[in-house]
Protein backbone atom coordinates (compact mmCIF):
# COMPACT_ATOMS: atom_id res chain seq x y z
CA UNK A 1 0.00 0.00 0.00
CA UNK A 2 2.97 2.32 0.30
CA UNK A 3 3.77 2.36 -3.41
CA UNK A 4 4.23 5.82 -4.86
CA UNK A 5 1.19 6.60 -6.96
CA UNK A 6 2.05 7.29 -10.58
CA UNK A 7 -0.43 10.16 -10.88
CA UNK A 8 -1.39 13.30 -9.07
CA UNK A 9 -5.02 12.87 -8.11
CA UNK A 10 -7.65 15.56 -7.93
CA UNK A 11 -11.24 16.69 -8.10
CA UNK A 12 -13.01 18.20 -11.07
CA UNK A 13 -16.22 19.79 -9.80
CA UNK A 14 -18.53 20.49 -12.74
CA UNK A 15 -21.02 22.93 -11.23
CA UNK A 16 -23.18 22.92 -14.37
CA UNK A 17 -24.64 19.56 -13.30
CA UNK A 18 -24.76 20.18 -9.54
CA UNK A 19 -28.32 19.83 -8.23
CA UNK A 20 -27.59 21.10 -4.71
CA UNK A 21 -28.48 17.84 -2.96
CA UNK A 22 -25.64 18.21 -0.42
CA UNK A 23 -24.96 14.46 -0.56
CA UNK A 24 -21.25 15.41 -0.73
CA UNK A 25 -21.48 17.41 2.49
CA UNK A 26 -23.24 14.55 4.25
CA UNK A 27 -20.95 11.83 2.89
CA UNK A 28 -17.91 13.87 3.93
CA UNK A 29 -19.24 14.35 7.45
CA UNK A 30 -20.13 10.68 7.80
CA UNK A 31 -16.88 9.26 6.48
CA UNK A 32 -14.60 11.71 8.26
CA UNK A 33 -16.72 11.79 11.45
CA UNK A 34 -16.85 15.59 11.47
CA UNK A 35 -18.75 17.49 14.17
CA UNK A 36 -21.98 19.24 13.15
CA UNK A 37 -22.07 22.87 12.11
CA UNK A 38 -24.44 23.98 14.85
CA UNK A 39 -27.73 23.84 12.89
CA UNK A 40 -27.60 27.51 11.92
CA UNK A 41 -30.25 29.13 9.73
CA UNK A 42 -28.34 31.49 7.45
CA UNK A 43 -31.31 32.66 5.33
CA UNK A 44 -29.08 32.57 2.24
CA UNK A 45 -31.10 30.41 -0.16
CA UNK A 46 -30.58 26.73 0.75
CA UNK A 47 -27.15 27.33 2.25
CA UNK A 48 -26.99 26.78 6.00
CA UNK A 49 -23.31 25.91 6.36
CA UNK A 50 -22.07 29.21 4.93
CA UNK A 51 -18.47 28.45 4.08
CA UNK A 52 -15.77 25.82 4.26
CA UNK A 53 -14.31 25.47 7.74
CA UNK A 54 -12.70 23.20 10.29
CA UNK A 55 -15.74 20.90 10.30
CA UNK A 56 -17.14 21.64 6.82
CA UNK A 57 -14.88 20.16 4.15
CA UNK A 58 -17.43 20.24 1.34
CA UNK A 59 -19.70 23.27 1.11
CA UNK A 60 -22.52 23.67 -1.41
CA UNK A 61 -23.12 27.27 -2.44
CA UNK A 62 -26.58 28.33 -3.68
CA UNK A 63 -26.93 31.48 -5.79
CA UNK A 64 -30.33 32.59 -7.06
CA UNK A 65 -30.04 34.88 -10.08
CA UNK A 66 -32.66 36.70 -12.12
CA UNK A 67 -31.63 37.45 -15.65
CA UNK A 68 -33.24 37.51 -19.07
CA UNK A 69 -32.78 34.50 -21.34
CA UNK A 70 -33.43 34.32 -25.06
CA UNK A 71 -35.73 31.48 -25.96
CA UNK A 72 -37.71 31.16 -29.20
CA UNK A 73 -40.87 30.25 -27.27
CA UNK A 74 -40.77 32.84 -24.51
CA UNK A 75 -39.28 36.28 -24.10
CA UNK A 76 -39.74 36.47 -20.34
CA UNK A 77 -36.79 36.53 -17.96
CA UNK A 78 -36.41 33.50 -15.74
CA UNK A 79 -34.47 32.76 -12.60
CA UNK A 80 -31.22 30.86 -12.73
CA UNK A 81 -29.86 28.83 -9.86
CA UNK A 82 -26.16 28.34 -9.50
CA UNK A 83 -25.05 25.52 -7.25
CA UNK A 84 -21.49 24.59 -6.56
CA UNK A 85 -19.77 22.24 -4.15
CA UNK A 86 -16.63 23.94 -2.86
CA UNK A 87 -13.68 22.06 -1.37
CA UNK A 88 -10.00 22.50 -0.48
CA UNK A 89 -8.06 23.25 -3.68
CA UNK A 90 -4.99 21.09 -2.80
CA UNK A 91 -2.81 23.75 -4.48
CA UNK A 92 0.38 22.97 -6.34
CA UNK A 93 2.00 25.81 -4.40
CA UNK A 94 0.13 25.48 -1.10
CA UNK A 95 0.59 28.42 1.26
CA UNK A 96 -0.76 26.43 4.25
CA UNK A 97 1.89 23.77 3.71
CA UNK A 98 4.66 26.33 3.17
CA UNK A 99 3.99 28.27 6.38
CA UNK A 100 3.23 25.34 8.72
CA UNK A 101 6.00 25.54 11.36
CA UNK A 102 5.66 21.98 12.70
CA UNK A 103 5.57 19.97 9.49
CA UNK A 104 2.05 18.81 10.38
CA UNK A 105 0.91 19.72 6.85
CA UNK A 106 2.51 17.57 4.18
CA UNK A 107 2.23 16.57 0.51
CA UNK A 108 0.97 13.04 0.09
CA UNK A 109 1.96 10.47 -2.52
CA UNK A 110 -1.26 11.43 -4.37
CA UNK A 111 -0.16 15.06 -4.70
CA UNK A 112 -2.71 16.22 -2.13
CA UNK A 113 -2.14 18.37 0.98
CA UNK A 114 -3.03 16.78 4.34
CA UNK A 115 -2.68 17.73 8.03
CA UNK A 116 -1.31 15.22 10.52
CA UNK A 117 -3.63 15.72 13.47
CA UNK A 118 -1.17 14.19 15.94
CA UNK A 119 1.41 16.86 15.10
CA UNK A 120 -0.57 20.09 14.58
CA UNK A 121 -0.15 22.34 17.61
CA UNK A 122 -2.83 24.81 16.59
CA UNK A 123 -0.61 27.79 15.82
CA UNK A 124 -3.19 29.05 13.33
CA UNK A 125 -0.67 30.22 10.73
CA UNK A 126 -2.19 28.14 7.92
CA UNK A 127 -5.58 29.77 8.56
CA UNK A 128 -4.28 33.21 7.63
CA UNK A 129 -2.11 31.90 4.80
CA UNK A 130 -4.80 30.17 2.72
CA UNK A 131 -5.87 32.47 -0.15
CA UNK A 132 -9.23 30.65 -0.38
CA UNK A 133 -10.22 30.76 3.30
CA UNK A 134 -10.47 26.95 3.40
CA UNK A 135 -8.57 25.78 6.46
CA UNK A 136 -9.64 26.74 9.99
CA UNK A 137 -8.94 25.98 13.62
CA UNK A 138 -11.65 24.00 15.40
CA UNK A 139 -12.87 25.64 18.61
CA UNK A 140 -12.52 23.39 21.62
CA UNK A 141 -10.17 21.07 19.77
CA UNK A 142 -7.49 23.68 19.12
CA UNK A 143 -6.12 22.15 15.93
CA UNK A 144 -6.48 23.09 12.27
CA UNK A 145 -8.58 20.87 10.01
CA UNK A 146 -9.45 20.63 6.33
CA UNK A 147 -10.28 18.23 3.50
CA UNK A 148 -7.80 15.35 3.13
CA UNK A 149 -9.29 14.27 -0.21
CA UNK A 150 -10.10 11.16 1.85
CA UNK A 151 -6.45 10.17 2.18
CA UNK A 152 -7.46 6.97 3.99
CA UNK A 153 -9.88 5.94 1.23
CA UNK A 154 -7.33 6.75 -1.49
CA UNK A 155 -4.75 4.57 0.23
CA UNK A 156 -7.33 1.79 0.17
CA UNK A 157 -7.93 2.31 -3.57
CA UNK A 158 -11.31 4.00 -3.10
CA UNK A 159 -12.49 7.36 -4.38
CA UNK A 160 -13.25 10.11 -1.83
CA UNK A 161 -16.62 9.94 -0.10
CA UNK A 162 -18.02 13.11 -1.71
CA UNK A 163 -17.26 11.94 -5.25
CA UNK A 164 -18.68 8.50 -4.45
CA UNK A 165 -21.91 10.02 -3.15
CA UNK A 166 -22.43 12.63 -5.89
CA UNK A 167 -25.50 11.43 -7.87
CA UNK A 168 -24.86 13.57 -10.99
CA UNK A 169 -21.06 13.18 -11.29
CA UNK A 170 -20.71 16.89 -10.63
CA UNK A 171 -17.80 15.83 -8.42
CA UNK A 172 -15.35 13.74 -10.42
CA UNK A 173 -12.23 12.19 -8.93
CA UNK A 174 -9.25 10.88 -10.83
CA UNK A 175 -5.75 11.56 -12.17
CA UNK A 176 -5.46 15.32 -12.55
CA UNK A 177 -4.24 15.33 -16.16
CA UNK A 178 -7.20 13.17 -17.23
CA UNK A 179 -9.62 15.43 -15.35
CA UNK A 180 -8.18 18.51 -17.08
CA UNK A 181 -8.72 16.96 -20.51
CA UNK A 182 -12.25 15.97 -19.60
CA UNK A 183 -12.95 19.48 -18.30
CA UNK A 184 -11.69 21.12 -21.52
CA UNK A 185 -14.04 18.90 -23.53
CA UNK A 186 -16.94 19.76 -21.24
CA UNK A 187 -16.35 23.50 -21.60
CA UNK A 188 -16.16 23.20 -25.39
CA UNK A 189 -19.41 21.26 -25.37
CA UNK A 190 -21.14 23.87 -23.20
CA UNK A 191 -19.84 26.69 -25.38
CA UNK A 192 -21.12 24.89 -28.49
CA UNK A 193 -24.51 24.61 -26.77
CA UNK A 194 -24.57 28.37 -26.24
CA UNK A 195 -23.45 28.50 -22.60
CA UNK A 196 -20.62 30.89 -23.33
CA UNK A 197 -20.41 31.87 -19.65
CA UNK A 198 -18.94 28.46 -18.76
CA UNK A 199 -15.30 28.70 -17.68
CA UNK A 200 -12.76 26.63 -15.78
CA UNK A 201 -11.37 27.85 -12.48
CA UNK A 202 -8.11 26.62 -10.98
CA UNK A 203 -7.21 24.27 -13.85
CA UNK A 204 -4.23 26.25 -15.17
CA UNK A 205 -0.74 25.39 -13.88
CA UNK A 206 0.16 29.01 -14.72
CA UNK A 207 -2.14 30.60 -12.13
CA UNK A 208 -1.05 32.14 -8.81
CA UNK A 209 -1.07 28.81 -6.95
CA UNK A 210 0.50 26.78 -9.76
CA UNK A 211 -2.85 25.15 -10.51
CA UNK A 212 -5.30 23.60 -8.09
CA UNK A 213 -5.59 19.89 -7.42
CA UNK A 214 -9.31 20.52 -7.09
CA UNK A 215 -10.63 22.70 -9.91
CA UNK A 216 -14.06 23.78 -11.07
CA UNK A 217 -16.29 24.50 -14.03
CA UNK A 218 -18.19 27.68 -13.14
CA UNK A 219 -21.05 29.50 -14.85
CA UNK A 220 -20.23 32.98 -13.52
CA UNK A 221 -17.33 34.95 -12.05
CA UNK A 222 -15.53 33.09 -9.23
CA UNK A 223 -16.33 35.80 -6.65
CA UNK A 224 -20.06 35.10 -7.15
CA UNK A 225 -19.39 31.67 -5.64
CA UNK A 226 -17.24 33.17 -2.85
CA UNK A 227 -14.00 32.23 -4.60
CA UNK A 228 -11.09 34.69 -5.04
CA UNK A 229 -10.82 35.73 -8.72
CA UNK A 230 -7.00 35.68 -8.86
CA UNK A 231 -5.48 33.99 -5.80
CA UNK A 232 -1.70 34.09 -5.39
CA UNK A 233 0.30 31.96 -2.95
CA UNK A 234 1.66 34.44 -0.39
CA UNK A 235 5.05 32.69 -0.17
CA UNK A 236 5.79 33.72 -3.77
CA UNK A 237 7.02 37.03 -2.30
CA UNK A 238 8.81 35.47 0.68
CA UNK A 239 12.39 36.02 -0.57
CA UNK A 240 11.54 39.67 -1.13
CA UNK A 241 9.96 39.89 2.33
CA UNK A 242 13.12 38.55 3.96
CA UNK A 243 15.22 41.05 2.02
CA UNK A 244 13.14 43.98 3.29
CA UNK A 245 13.25 42.60 6.82
CA UNK A 246 17.01 42.10 6.53
CA UNK A 247 17.40 45.72 5.47
CA UNK A 248 15.29 46.81 8.44
CA UNK A 249 17.33 44.62 10.82
CA UNK A 250 20.59 46.13 9.56
CA UNK A 251 19.20 49.65 9.81
CA UNK A 252 18.09 48.93 13.35
CA UNK A 253 21.55 47.71 14.38
CA UNK A 254 23.09 50.71 12.63
CA UNK A 255 20.77 53.14 14.41
CA UNK A 256 21.72 51.73 17.81
CA UNK A 257 25.43 51.87 16.97
CA UNK A 258 25.16 55.50 15.86
CA UNK A 259 23.16 56.46 18.94
CA UNK A 260 25.93 55.16 21.20
CA UNK A 261 28.80 56.45 19.10
CA UNK A 262 27.34 59.94 19.43
CA UNK A 263 27.04 59.74 23.21
CA UNK A 264 30.39 58.23 24.02
CA UNK A 265 31.98 61.33 25.42
CA UNK A 266 29.07 62.14 27.71
CA UNK A 267 29.33 58.76 29.35
CA UNK A 268 32.97 59.14 30.21
CA UNK A 269 32.47 62.49 31.86
CA UNK B 1 -13.39 60.67 -1.76
CA UNK B 2 -12.71 57.59 -3.86
CA UNK B 3 -16.01 56.11 -5.07
CA UNK B 4 -16.95 52.80 -3.50
CA UNK B 5 -15.59 50.05 -5.74
CA UNK B 6 -18.19 47.83 -7.40
CA UNK B 7 -17.66 44.16 -6.75
CA UNK B 8 -19.61 40.91 -6.51
CA UNK B 9 -19.50 38.43 -3.67
CA UNK B 10 -21.28 35.45 -2.16
CA UNK B 11 -23.86 37.10 0.15
CA UNK B 12 -21.15 39.55 1.26
CA UNK B 13 -19.34 36.74 3.06
CA UNK B 14 -15.57 36.99 3.47
CA UNK B 15 -13.40 35.04 1.02
CA UNK B 16 -10.64 34.64 3.62
CA UNK B 17 -10.64 33.37 7.18
CA UNK B 18 -9.83 36.12 9.66
CA UNK B 19 -6.61 35.57 11.67
CA UNK B 20 -7.35 33.37 14.70
CA UNK B 21 -4.65 34.95 16.88
CA UNK B 22 -6.07 36.62 19.96
CA UNK B 23 -5.56 39.63 22.14
CA UNK B 24 -3.62 40.41 24.19
CA UNK B 25 -1.26 37.50 23.38
CA UNK B 26 -0.26 38.06 19.79
CA UNK B 27 0.10 41.87 19.69
CA UNK B 28 1.78 41.91 23.10
CA UNK B 29 4.23 39.30 21.84
CA UNK B 30 5.03 41.50 18.84
CA UNK B 31 5.80 44.33 21.28
CA UNK B 32 7.88 42.07 23.56
CA UNK B 33 9.88 40.71 20.63
CA UNK B 34 10.70 44.23 19.50
CA UNK B 35 11.62 45.33 23.00
CA UNK B 36 13.84 42.30 23.54
CA UNK B 37 15.57 42.51 20.17
CA UNK B 38 16.57 46.16 20.36
CA UNK B 39 17.41 45.91 24.08
CA UNK B 40 19.95 43.23 23.15
CA UNK B 41 21.67 45.46 20.62
CA UNK B 42 21.55 48.27 23.17
CA UNK B 43 23.16 45.98 25.76
CA UNK B 44 25.97 45.16 23.34
CA UNK B 45 26.66 48.78 22.44
CA UNK B 46 26.26 50.06 26.01
CA UNK B 47 28.73 47.43 27.17
CA UNK B 48 31.25 48.33 24.49
CA UNK B 49 31.01 52.08 25.16
CA UNK B 50 31.15 51.85 28.94
CA UNK B 51 27.52 52.69 29.76
CA UNK B 52 27.40 50.05 32.48
CA UNK B 53 24.15 51.02 34.14
CA UNK B 54 22.31 51.18 30.82
CA UNK B 55 23.84 47.87 29.74
CA UNK B 56 22.40 46.25 32.86
CA UNK B 57 18.92 47.64 32.19
CA UNK B 58 19.10 46.50 28.57
CA UNK B 59 20.22 42.97 29.44
CA UNK B 60 17.32 42.56 31.85
CA UNK B 61 14.79 44.08 29.42
CA UNK B 62 16.02 41.79 26.63
CA UNK B 63 15.57 38.69 28.77
CA UNK B 64 12.16 39.70 30.12
CA UNK B 65 10.93 40.56 26.61
CA UNK B 66 12.04 37.26 25.08
CA UNK B 67 10.88 35.02 27.92
CA UNK B 68 7.52 36.77 28.35
CA UNK B 69 7.10 36.74 24.57
CA UNK B 70 7.73 33.00 24.38
CA UNK B 71 5.19 32.47 27.16
CA UNK B 72 2.57 34.50 25.30
CA UNK B 73 3.20 32.54 22.10
CA UNK B 74 2.78 29.25 23.90
CA UNK B 75 -0.48 30.40 25.46
CA UNK B 76 -1.63 31.44 21.99
CA UNK B 77 -1.42 27.90 20.59
CA UNK B 78 -4.53 25.79 20.18
CA UNK B 79 -2.55 22.98 21.84
CA UNK B 80 -0.01 24.65 24.17
CA UNK B 81 1.23 21.24 25.35
CA UNK B 82 2.59 20.71 21.84
CA UNK B 83 4.77 23.83 21.95
CA UNK B 84 7.89 21.73 21.38
CA UNK B 85 6.54 20.64 17.99
CA UNK B 86 7.81 24.04 16.81
CA UNK B 87 11.26 22.46 16.94
CA UNK B 88 10.50 19.30 14.94
CA UNK B 89 11.65 20.97 11.74
CA UNK B 90 13.81 23.83 10.51
CA UNK B 91 11.73 25.22 7.68
CA UNK B 92 12.87 28.31 5.76
CA UNK B 93 9.51 28.62 3.93
CA UNK B 94 7.76 29.17 7.28
CA UNK B 95 8.53 32.48 9.00
CA UNK B 96 7.00 31.00 12.15
CA UNK B 97 9.47 28.11 12.08
CA UNK B 98 12.38 30.49 11.53
CA UNK B 99 10.96 32.77 14.20
CA UNK B 100 10.72 29.93 16.70
CA UNK B 101 14.42 29.16 16.24
CA UNK B 102 15.34 32.84 16.37
CA UNK B 103 13.29 33.36 19.53
CA UNK B 104 14.72 30.24 21.15
CA UNK B 105 18.25 31.53 20.55
CA UNK B 106 17.36 35.06 21.61
CA UNK B 107 15.56 33.83 24.76
CA UNK B 108 18.33 31.47 25.82
CA UNK B 109 21.18 33.88 25.17
CA UNK B 110 19.49 36.91 26.70
CA UNK B 111 18.48 34.90 29.79
CA UNK B 112 22.12 33.85 30.26
CA UNK B 113 23.31 37.44 29.71
CA UNK B 114 20.86 38.83 32.27
CA UNK B 115 21.53 36.10 34.88
CA UNK B 116 25.28 36.57 34.81
CA UNK B 117 24.82 40.33 35.00
CA UNK B 118 22.57 40.09 38.06
CA UNK B 119 24.41 37.29 39.90
CA UNK B 120 27.97 38.16 38.90
CA UNK B 121 28.65 34.49 38.16
CA UNK B 122 30.69 33.67 35.03
CA UNK B 123 30.75 37.21 33.60
CA UNK B 124 32.73 36.11 30.54
CA UNK B 125 29.96 33.71 29.54
CA UNK B 126 27.44 36.51 29.91
CA UNK B 127 29.54 38.82 27.77
CA UNK B 128 29.80 36.18 25.03
CA UNK B 129 26.04 35.60 25.21
CA UNK B 130 25.25 39.29 24.94
CA UNK B 131 27.51 39.62 21.90
CA UNK B 132 25.63 36.76 20.25
CA UNK B 133 22.33 38.53 20.91
CA UNK B 134 23.72 41.36 18.83
CA UNK B 135 22.89 39.05 15.90
CA UNK B 136 19.67 37.45 17.13
CA UNK B 137 18.27 40.74 18.48
CA UNK B 138 17.70 42.58 15.18
CA UNK B 139 16.16 39.41 13.73
CA UNK B 140 13.84 39.01 16.71
CA UNK B 141 12.63 42.59 16.29
CA UNK B 142 11.96 42.40 12.54
CA UNK B 143 11.09 38.80 11.58
CA UNK B 144 7.59 39.36 12.98
CA UNK B 145 6.91 41.68 10.05
CA UNK B 146 7.62 38.78 7.67
CA UNK B 147 5.50 36.54 9.89
CA UNK B 148 2.35 38.56 9.34
CA UNK B 149 3.16 39.68 5.77
CA UNK B 150 3.48 36.04 4.68
CA UNK B 151 -0.29 35.54 4.81
CA UNK B 152 -3.21 36.03 2.45
CA UNK B 153 -4.44 39.01 4.53
CA UNK B 154 -4.28 41.89 2.01
CA UNK B 155 -3.49 44.67 4.49
CA UNK B 156 -0.54 42.66 5.83
CA UNK B 157 0.80 41.02 2.70
CA UNK B 158 0.73 44.13 0.52
CA UNK B 159 2.63 46.05 3.24
CA UNK B 160 5.60 43.69 3.31
CA UNK B 161 8.04 46.41 2.30
CA UNK B 162 7.19 48.93 5.03
CA UNK B 163 6.17 46.62 7.89
CA UNK B 164 9.74 45.60 8.83
CA UNK B 165 10.73 49.27 9.12
CA UNK B 166 7.55 50.08 11.03
CA UNK B 167 8.34 47.25 13.44
CA UNK B 168 12.02 48.21 13.66
CA UNK B 169 11.11 51.82 14.46
CA UNK B 170 8.54 50.77 17.00
CA UNK B 171 11.04 48.37 18.59
CA UNK B 172 13.70 51.10 18.83
CA UNK B 173 11.18 53.38 20.50
CA UNK B 174 10.03 50.60 22.87
CA UNK B 175 13.55 49.71 23.99
CA UNK B 176 14.55 53.37 24.22
CA UNK B 177 11.51 54.02 26.39
CA UNK B 178 12.25 51.15 28.79
CA UNK B 179 15.92 52.13 28.82
CA UNK B 180 15.19 55.67 29.90
CA UNK B 181 12.48 54.67 32.38
CA UNK B 182 14.68 52.12 34.17
CA UNK B 183 18.06 53.88 34.11
CA UNK B 184 19.16 56.99 36.04
CA UNK B 185 18.69 60.03 33.82
CA UNK B 186 22.37 60.97 33.69
CA UNK B 187 23.20 57.59 32.16
CA UNK B 188 20.20 57.16 29.87
CA UNK B 189 21.29 59.55 27.11
CA UNK B 190 21.68 56.93 24.34
CA UNK B 191 18.31 55.40 25.25
CA UNK B 192 16.69 58.80 24.73
CA UNK B 193 18.39 59.11 21.34
CA UNK B 194 17.05 55.66 20.38
CA UNK B 195 13.57 56.67 21.49
CA UNK B 196 13.64 59.76 19.28
CA UNK B 197 15.06 57.90 16.28
CA UNK B 198 12.63 55.01 16.72
CA UNK B 199 9.61 57.27 16.96
CA UNK B 200 10.70 59.06 13.79
CA UNK B 201 11.29 55.80 11.87
CA UNK B 202 7.96 54.36 13.00
CA UNK B 203 6.06 57.51 12.04
CA UNK B 204 7.65 57.79 8.60
CA UNK B 205 7.28 54.06 7.82
CA UNK B 206 3.63 54.21 8.85
CA UNK B 207 2.93 57.18 6.61
CA UNK B 208 4.72 55.61 3.64
CA UNK B 209 2.86 52.33 4.15
CA UNK B 210 -0.59 53.91 4.13
CA UNK B 211 0.30 56.09 1.19
CA UNK B 212 1.49 53.20 -0.98
CA UNK B 213 -1.34 50.83 0.00
CA UNK B 214 -4.09 53.21 -1.11
CA UNK B 215 -7.59 51.67 -0.92
CA UNK B 216 -6.22 48.30 0.29
CA UNK B 217 -4.91 50.13 3.38
CA UNK B 218 -8.37 51.39 4.37
CA UNK B 219 -8.59 49.03 7.39
CA UNK B 220 -5.69 50.95 8.95
CA UNK B 221 -7.78 54.13 8.80
CA UNK B 222 -11.32 53.16 9.77
CA UNK B 223 -13.11 51.53 12.69
CA UNK B 224 -11.41 50.16 15.77
CA UNK B 225 -8.14 49.55 13.93
CA UNK B 226 -8.19 53.11 12.62
CA UNK B 227 -8.63 54.48 16.15
CA UNK B 228 -5.79 52.31 17.46
CA UNK B 229 -3.46 53.31 14.64
CA UNK B 230 -4.28 57.00 15.12
CA UNK B 231 -3.65 56.71 18.87
CA UNK B 232 -0.37 54.95 18.09
CA UNK B 233 0.67 57.74 15.77
CA UNK B 234 -0.15 60.51 18.27
CA UNK B 235 1.46 58.72 21.23
CA UNK B 236 4.58 57.80 19.27
CA UNK B 237 5.09 61.27 17.81
CA UNK B 238 4.38 62.94 21.14
CA UNK B 239 6.56 60.53 23.09
CA UNK B 240 9.36 60.93 20.56
CA UNK B 241 9.28 64.72 20.81
CA UNK B 242 9.24 64.54 24.61
CA UNK B 243 12.16 62.10 24.60
CA UNK B 244 14.29 64.80 22.99
CA UNK B 245 13.90 66.94 26.11
CA UNK B 246 13.34 64.16 28.66
CA UNK B 247 16.89 64.47 29.99
CA UNK B 248 15.78 67.61 31.85
CA UNK B 249 13.43 66.02 34.36
CA UNK B 250 11.94 62.93 35.89
CA UNK B 251 8.37 63.81 34.96
CA UNK B 252 9.28 64.37 31.32
CA UNK B 253 11.10 61.04 31.25
CA UNK B 254 8.10 59.21 32.71
CA UNK B 255 5.66 60.90 30.35
CA UNK B 256 7.77 60.21 27.29
CA UNK B 257 8.58 56.60 28.19
CA UNK B 258 4.97 55.74 28.94
CA UNK B 259 3.67 57.46 25.79
CA UNK B 260 6.16 55.57 23.61
CA UNK B 261 5.33 52.24 25.26
CA UNK B 262 1.61 52.85 24.86
CA UNK B 263 2.19 53.92 21.25
CA UNK B 264 4.15 50.76 20.42
CA UNK B 265 1.40 48.61 21.96
CA UNK B 266 -1.34 50.51 20.07
CA UNK B 267 0.57 49.92 16.82
CA UNK B 268 0.63 46.15 17.38
CA UNK B 269 -3.02 45.90 18.51
CA UNK B 270 -4.04 48.14 15.60
CA UNK B 271 -2.22 45.98 13.07
CA UNK B 272 -3.91 42.79 14.32
CA UNK B 273 -7.31 44.50 14.23
CA UNK B 274 -6.67 45.85 10.73
CA UNK B 275 -5.73 42.34 9.61
CA UNK B 276 -9.04 41.02 10.90
CA UNK B 277 -11.00 43.78 9.16
CA UNK B 278 -9.06 43.26 5.94
CA UNK B 279 -9.70 39.50 5.85
CA UNK B 280 -13.29 39.93 7.03
CA UNK B 281 -14.53 42.04 4.11
CA UNK B 282 -14.56 40.42 0.64
CA UNK B 283 -14.03 43.88 -0.88
CA UNK B 284 -10.36 43.90 0.07
CA UNK B 285 -9.83 40.46 -1.48
CA UNK B 286 -11.96 40.67 -4.61
CA UNK B 287 -11.44 44.26 -5.84
CA UNK B 288 -7.62 44.24 -6.14
CA UNK B 289 -7.63 40.76 -7.69
CA UNK B 290 -10.32 41.75 -10.19
CA UNK B 291 -8.37 44.90 -11.08
CA UNK B 292 -5.27 42.76 -11.61
CA UNK B 293 -7.18 40.50 -14.00
CA UNK B 294 -8.73 43.40 -15.91
CA UNK B 295 -5.43 45.18 -16.58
Amino acid sequence: MTDIAPHRYGFFTDTSVCIGCKACEVACKEWNELPDDGFVFEANSYDNTGALGASTWRHVAFIEQSRPVELPSADEGIERWLMSSDVCKHCTHAACLDVCPTGALFRTEFGTVVIQEDICNGCGYCVSACPYGVIDRREGDGRAWKCTMCYDRQRGGLEPACAKACPTDSIQFGPLDELRERAEERVERLHADGHTEARLYGESPDDGVGGAGAFFLLLDEPEVYGLPPDPVVTTRDLPSMWRWAGAAALSLAGAVAVAFAGSRRGARR
Amino acid sequence: MVPEAEFRSYYGRPVLKAPVWHEPHMPTYLYMGGLSGVSSVMAVMAGLTGHERLARTARVAAAIGAVAGAGLLTAELGRPSRFLNMFRVFKPTSPMSMGSWILAAQGGLSAVAASTELTGILPAVGDAAVLATGLTGPLTATYTAVLIADTAVPVWHEAYRELPFLFAGSALASAGAVGMLATPRAEAGPARVLAVVGAAVESVAGLLMERRLGPIGEPYRVGKAGRLMLSARVLTAGGGLLAAVAGRGRALTALSGLALTAGALCTRFGILEAGRASAGDPKYTVVPQRQRLNT
